[in-house]
């Protein structure tokens, strides 16, 4: 069950960071501030590396674990691990940091220092939410994680940047706050069952949360992941945070933060409260259906591309609690991998607004146009990011998404055929969006004179390209981490016999292209 | 017949403060033009706090000492309460020592007076029967009562003293009627003896219900329970800031120690009736702090509305008259001591000459003229607002985790939903610190000390020294030592919390059990 190395491996991840802003908050010069930080969060990738090159295939269970006891009154400990789902997560923090730092690289002027330490605090609240095993100290995380967000966007955000910062603040604590109400039952109601005091996740599935009180307790956990992820109706703080957010927090939001619900839901609901997530999963899929649908119809309708694309993350989470919630081996799979699409390719498209926002400092479509003529490396990124958003086979979005399909199909075929009109919508919008912008004629004078990408921003895009293709062309590198720990989940959920058959997911095959 | 044992060196720590009293009054008394006591006087009265921090260290070591024929007790319990109590009077001591000559010519009343309120409080917290609670209860208002009416130059500084003595008086004497009607149900006014009394004869009595209800009420004043807090905005507001800081916390520490003492010791067989009143008030207090907080422009009211919020926090603990929740207790007053006072540091460090209030507009832009300052008042802001990592959540998760044991879920619910509606306050004085360019309020900026500044950020602060060099003009050293410990404890505490909690889980249940 446990990698006993002689390295605290997960917690050298967790914690470089937090060593790194500390060690910055003693330097000074723009330059050296900025080169510390990204080695930082370069180190802290390498590092997170070396989680997936000494992985033990086939394993399901939680690797790399470390117990200390933290409140042992309380029976809080510091029990962090990683299995396949928290893998392939920390890997996409660690991965779109380092990016995130270098695109910080000369936008940010104004208090660069605390931005670049709020940036590397964020990272450890981050990584510490996917890799905690025990209640107590997720919500630790999952809580502090806020703080350096609010900040990022209250400080460096656009012109309603408090109001939003407040709002996100505000409505993620209003959800948390029933996370901790139910946390702490729990905890006490495994007292009750064994008189031991403890909000170890292992030793709470173990037991098993006492049937009467697993559906009160199963919807004040959804509350709480529900407005992170945001599942429509309580996606109103996203599109604000995400427009207001400074470009860096956008894609760190996005990318990363979104992800912390849906997670959630993973480790936490489905493990602790089988009985309520298998009679409440239809609220949930009609809830990500409505999700999807609504994300993309009000993406199609927005005049500025930041909040088309902030709309587009409602759709696309949307696709991810579908996954979830179809209780499916494929759908949980697929849902799992698509987080980390998501979190790609929705980072590369705030990354490009960004790009051209530097330039513009506008993002409305109608000042653009006919950009492909004057900006063709920047065009030809943005395509790619375009298409692995809208789905393309052999990008990424297209794994996940068909198989997050195919999960639907079994769960019921209403669901997959609502799905797929989602991934339509999501090509109009998106398409539309890049014909606005690129093609066309070159008619504003304010865009004759804009520049291509610069050395800089190439070597920013090109990593998440290239992943768009590793995980459209190789998803197994990914699958056979995940899958594993899914279908153990599953079995956790749905009971042993039910999982078995249909276990194994395929890789893409390319024939659903006429689908689209 | 053998002579009664005193046992004074179980009441060591309240001598050693009584004496650093005395000697700060006749030091004061000696020195007339005051230009050496000045400097003299805040270090007697700190010497005088750390020798009795000794004092409680060497007790502790040693074990459980009664005194006084069993009216005073040093055992784990009222020693870790004591060393609460000491933190919060340094803290205090430190707040004023700069600022003591701006709102008053007496600084050796101030701080013997301040040294007194301590003996008072420790008393309270080491106090077994109820005539020594009522003693210590008085002897610490009093000292209040002058406190708070100390601001020379403040008229609100006379009416808070005025009200607060009203009140407290009355308060006193709901509390002296109780114990008097306590008296009447058992035949007497130790707290052990009262609960063998009463679990003998399986309580019940009207005197008991009664008597048990004026104790409250007289308790829940001095912790500014609703809906017997009505004194304190007013009180907080106008007493010198320092002072404000120091009672806020240290009153409640002690209030509570003897209040769960009586609740736990004596009244263990009625816990039902009181467990379900008090967890209404928990709900009522709370809410009510929280809700009225939220439209507070002066930080000093703000921070009294919070007070009463915490106080409904920390009865929460009270609630189901367990030893855990008496740990959660203790370990709320540390961490309240720390983020509360730590607030009033800051508070203190702001105000202008002669001012003794900060209003909320006057944070704007503090992050770009005072970035240590800012960083550490949102330390506070966030702790208290139960944000983890810092010691607020930790605080208020062992509350809640000692109600959700005995089953009161609903009055975790409340607590929680509380926190979030905190948190919109709290975090409005982030936003304003952080987010907001400084105020336009400065006229004739002196030039130098505009170029003196960072050239940085030219466009978010261009007016900030000017409204700053006034407070600057007296030394801020201690306050600002003040501010870095309370940071520092805020901080650490919740991180590294195993050697606190530890030490107080095995004092609380050396008294209670469990």
């Amino acid at each position: 069950m446990t990698n006993l190395t002689s390295l605290p491996i997960l917690s050298i991840v967790v914690f470089l960071p937090l060593a790194g802003s500390l060690l910055l908050l003693v330097l000074r010069g723009e330059k050296l501030l900025k080169s510390v930080a990204l080695a930082v969060s370069l180190a802290t990738f390498a590092v997170s590396l070396v989680l997936y090159f000494t992985w033990t295939a086939g394993e399901a269970g939680m690797q790399f674990q470390e117990i200390i006891p933290w409140y042992p009154e309380l029976g809080i400990a510091y029990h962090i691990g990683v299995d396949g789902v928290s893998l392939v997560l920390v890997l996409l923090t660690t991965f779109l940091m380092p990016l995130v730092l270098l695109f910080s690289w000369e936008g940010v002027h104004d208090k660069l220092k605390a931005y670049l330490v709020l940036m590397l605090l964020l990272e450890t609240a981050m990584l510490g939410v996917f890799v905690a095993l025990d209640l107590v100290l997720f919500f630790v995380f999952f809580e502090a994680s806020l703080i350096p967000m609010y900040f990022l966007v209250g400080r460096w955000g656009g012109p309603r940047r408090i109001y939003a910062a407040l709002k996100f603040f505000i409505f993620t604590a209003f959800g948390s706050a029933f996370l901790l109400a139910g946390i702490i039952a729990l905890g006490f109601l495994y007292k009750q069952q064994t008189g031991e005091l403890s909000f170890d996740l292992m030793k709470l599935t173990a037991v098993g949360v006492p049937l009467g009180a697993q559906t009160w307790l199963f919807f004040a956990f959804a509350i709480a992941f529900a407005i992170k992820v945001p599942v429509f109706p309580f996606h109103t703080w996203l599109p604000d945070a995400h427009v207001e957010a400074p470009t860096g927090g956008s894609v760190i939001l996005a990318g990363v933060l979104l992800k912390m619900g849906t997670y959630g839901f993973v480790r936490f609901s489905l493990p602790l409260f089988p009985e309520p997530t298998m009679t409440y999963a239809p609220i949930f899929i009609v809830l990500a259906i409505v999700g999807i649908l609504y994300g993309a119809l009000v993406a199609l309708a927005q005049k500025d591309l930041k909040k088309l694309v902030a709309y587009s993350s409602v759709a696309h989470l949307g696709f991810v609690m579908l996954g979830i919630f179809t209780l499916e081996l494929q759908g949980l799979s697929g849902a799992v991998l698509q987080m980390v699409n998501h979190g790609l390719s929705t980072g590369a498209l705030f990354l490009l607004v960004g790009f051209i926002y530097e330039r513009r400092h506008t993002r409305m479509l109608d000042d653009f146009g006919g950009l492909w003529k004057i900006m063709p490396v920047f065009a030809a990124f943005a395509l790619i990011t375009f298409m692995s958003s809208a789905g393309l086979p052999g990008l990424n979005g297209f794994v996940g998404e068909f198989t997050i399909l195919t999960g639907a199909m079994k769960y019921g075929t209403a669901a997959a055929v609502f799905g797929t009109l989602g991934i339509i919508l999501a090509a109009w919008y998106l398409l539309w969006a890049f014909t606005k912008t690129f093609h066309g004629k070159l008619d504003n004078p304010a865009n004759q004179q804009l520049k291509d990408l610069n050395l800089r921003e190439i070597v920013i895009m090109a990593p998440l390209v290239l992943m768009f293709l590793v995980v459209g062309l190789f998803p197994n590198l990914f699958l056979d981490k995940i899958n594993p720990s899914t279908e153990a989940l599953l079995i956790q959920v749905r009971g042993s016999a039910a999982v078995a058959q249909d276990a194994g997911v395929a890789a893409a095959p390319s024939a659903l292209v006429e689908v689209k | 017949m053998t002579l009664p044992q005193l046992n004074f060196l179980a009441l060591l720590p309240q001598i050693i403060v009584t004496a650093a009293a005395l000697l700060v009054l006749v030091v004061d008394a000696v020195d007339r033009r005051g230009a050496f006591s000045r400097r003299v006087l805040s270090w007697l009265a700190l010497i005088g706090l750390f020798a009795a921090g000794v004092a409680v260290v060497w007790l502790a070591v040693q074990g459980d000492r009664q005194s006084f024929q069993d009216m005073s007790v040093a055992d784990g319990y009222s020693l870790a309460f004591s060393g609460v109590i000491l933190l919060a009077a340094v803290l205090g001591v430190l707040l004023a020592k700069d600022t003591v000559n701006q709102f008053t010519r007496m600084p050796g009343a101030y701080y013997a007076l301040l040294l007194l309120a301590v003996v008072g409080m420790i008393s309270m917290a080491s106090a077994t029967d109820l005539i020594v609670v009522f003693l210590s209860l008085e002897i610490l208002s009093l000292a209040l009562y002058v406190l708070v009416g100390f601001n020379l130059h403040e008229p609100r500084s006379a009416e808070a003293s005025l009200k607060y003595f009203l009140l407290g008086a009355f308060a006193s004497g709901f509390f002296l009627y109780g114990a008097a009607l306590l008296y009447g149900a058992t035949g007497s006014t130790n707290i052990a003896q009262i609960g063998h009394a009463l679990n003998a004869s399986g309580g019940g009595s009207l005197y008991l219900y009664a008597g048990t209800a004026l104790l409250i009420v007289g308790f829940g004043f001095k912790i500014a329970m609703a809906p017997f807090h009505m004194w304190t905005p007013d009180a907080y507001q106008g007493a010198p800031t320092p002072v404000t800081g120091f009672m806020s916390v240290a009153t409640k520490t002690a209030a509570f120690a003897a209040f769960m003492r009586v609740l736990m010791l004596a009244l263990p067989a009625s816990q039902q009736s009181w467990g379900w009143a008090l967890a209404i008030l928990a709900a009522v207090t709370m809410t009510l702090g929280n809700l009225a907080a939220l439209r507070q422009a002066s930080l000093k009211r703000m921070l009294a509305y919070s007070s009463i919020a915490h106080a409904g926090y920390a009865l929460v603990g009270l609630v189901p008259g367990t030893a855990g929740g008496a740990v959660a207790v203790l370990f709320y007053m540390l961490s309240y001591a720390l983020m509360n006072l730590g607030a009033f540091a800051v508070l203190v460090a702001l105000e202008r000459r002669g001012e003794n209030d900060v209003q909320r507009g006057d944070l704007s832009g503090l992050a770009d003229r005072r970035p240590g300052l800012a960083a550490a008042m949102a330390i506070f802001m966030f702790a208290l607002a139960g944000i983890p990592p810092f010691v607020g959540f930790f605080a208020k998760f062992f509350v809640f985790s000692a109600a959700a044991e005995a089953g009161w879920i609903w009055l975790v619910v409340i607590g929680v939903i509380n926190s979030v509606i905190s948190a919109y306050y709290y975090l409005s004085v982030v936003v304003g610190m952080y987010f907001k360019p400084q105020a336009e309020a400065a006229p004739a900026v002196p030039a130098k000390a505009r170029k003196s500044r960072d050239k940085a950020a030219p466009a978010a602060a261009p007016s900030a020294p000017a409204v700053e060099a006034p407070a600057l003009a007296t030394s801020q050293a201690a306050v600002r030592l003040a501010v870095i410990l309370a940071a520092i404890g805020t901080v650490a505490v919740g991180i590294y919390p195993a050697p606190w909690t530890a030490y107080i889980t095995q004092a609380v249940q050396s008294v209670f059990g469990g």
